[in-house]
């Protein structure tokens, strides 16, 4: 169930980059297609009762049933690039901002 | 009429990827439902297993216990940090440069000659308290979350996110305040360039780079897994001035000419 509504998400997400003008809010939809989508990578590591991939002193063996921990390394890295990609389109908006004093695409004139 | 065709695009690539998931013939590689997923099958149960190397034929590996298991391939409790920082550490490696290279580009698009940005409002009495109080449970917490990046969830790349937001909370809170970008800027040159070093050393005692030539020791130790938390504690410096830097950025204007 939990893949069909990261799936969705993710189209909210295309959804927006297509349709916003302005850029604030089409950075907001890069953000929600990659929080679907790694939603989307965690859900197919994930096993029926399986427990999170930690050995503790209760969770003592590795013969239990886990999780696979394969997608939620990947994850952790599309996250950390997802805050890279974000920070550095911030910047570029803001750029935009001082040069154009706005933020919406159709506003802004050539030179 | 943008939006129409907005909809019909969409609706369109969610049907394509819904029946390219769940309705394409039933080959070996047919993606499984939600939960349905079997490790034994994978690569992933050599990383619970910490058996990736050995042949997987030969011989049925001894389970790995918390708290007796020495010298196991990768000596940590936590497995996605085995995953992260030992067997695809050079994958981090270009994930810690990407970050590098955005904090670099954002440094770059807000350079010139700065100052603090005008206030937007005034910090009140319980903010500008409050953040004293926090500021440094939030920072120990950060280190505590990286050196045990290895035995407990969090790790490095979370311990520096909370260290950057302590930075954040202390320009919220107080609107004269400018960091030492300088610091972050060394601090991040520094931590990087150590990794590359751990990376190299590997190459030069172990034959591969970033090999974990340290002993592993005992399962669920705080000093085990060999370079794992050294390298980790390395990313949490890196990560925390890179987003302080980043934030540092954001928080200041151009100089009004």
């Amino acid at each position: 169930m939990i893949q069909y509504f990261a799936i969705a998400l993710m189209l909210v997400g295309v959804y927006g980059l297509l349709t916003q003008k302005n850029v604030i809010k089409l950075i907001v939809s890069l953000n929600i297609f990659e929080v679907g989508l790694n939603v989307f990578i965690i859900s197919v590591g994930y096993v029926s009762g399986g427990i999170a991939p930690i050995l503790t002193s209760q969770n003592n063996t590795s013969a239990l049933l886990y999780v696979d921990p394969l997608p939620q390394a990947l994850v952790l890295t599309s996250i950390v690039i997802g805050v890279g990609v974000t920070a550095l389109a911030l910047a570029f908006a803001r750029r935009l901002h001082n040069q154009y004093g706005t933020y919406n695409l159709d506003e802004m004139e050539g030179e | 009429m943008k939006q129409a065709v907005s909809i019909v695009l969409v609706l369109l690539l969610g049907a394509f990827i819904f029946t390219a998931l769940y309705f394409a013939d039933s080959s070996p590689l047919q993606f499984k439902p939600y939960g349905d997923a079997d490790l034994s099958g994978r690569v992933s149960q050599g990383y619970v297993d910490k058996n990736v190397t050995a042949d997987a034929a030969s011989e049925e590996p001894a389970a790995v216990v918390y708290g007796e298991t020495k010298n196991a391939e990768t000596g940590s409790a936590n497995i996605v940090t085995s995953v992260v920082v030992n067997y695809r550490s050079f994958d981090t490696l270009g994930e810690v440069t990407v970050l590098f290279v955005a904090a670099l580009g954002v440094g770059l698009l807000l350079s010139g000659k700065r100052r603090r940005q005008e206030a937007a409002f005034q910090p009140s009495f319980i903010l500008k308290h409050g953040v004293r109080i926090v500021l440094g449970i939030m920072v120990i917490f950060g280190v505590y979350l990286f050196t045990h990046g290895h035995l407990t969830p969090g790790g490095g790349f979370s311990g520096g996110s909370i260290i950057a937001a302590a930075v954040l909370l202390l320009y919220v809170s107080d609107n004269a305040f400018k960091a030492k970008v300088k610091a972050f800027k060394i601090a991040e040159g520094v931590a990087g360039s150590l990794y590359v070093v751990a990376g190299l050393l590997g190459l030069a005692l172990g034959g591969y780079f970033l090999y974990n030539f340290l002993p592993t020791g005992v399962v669920g130790d705080l000093l085990s897994a060999g370079i794992v938390p050294i390298v980790y504690i390395l990313i949490g410096l890196k990560v925390g001035s890179e987003i302080s830097g980043v934030i540092a950025g954001f928080a200041t204007e151009e100089e009004a000419l």
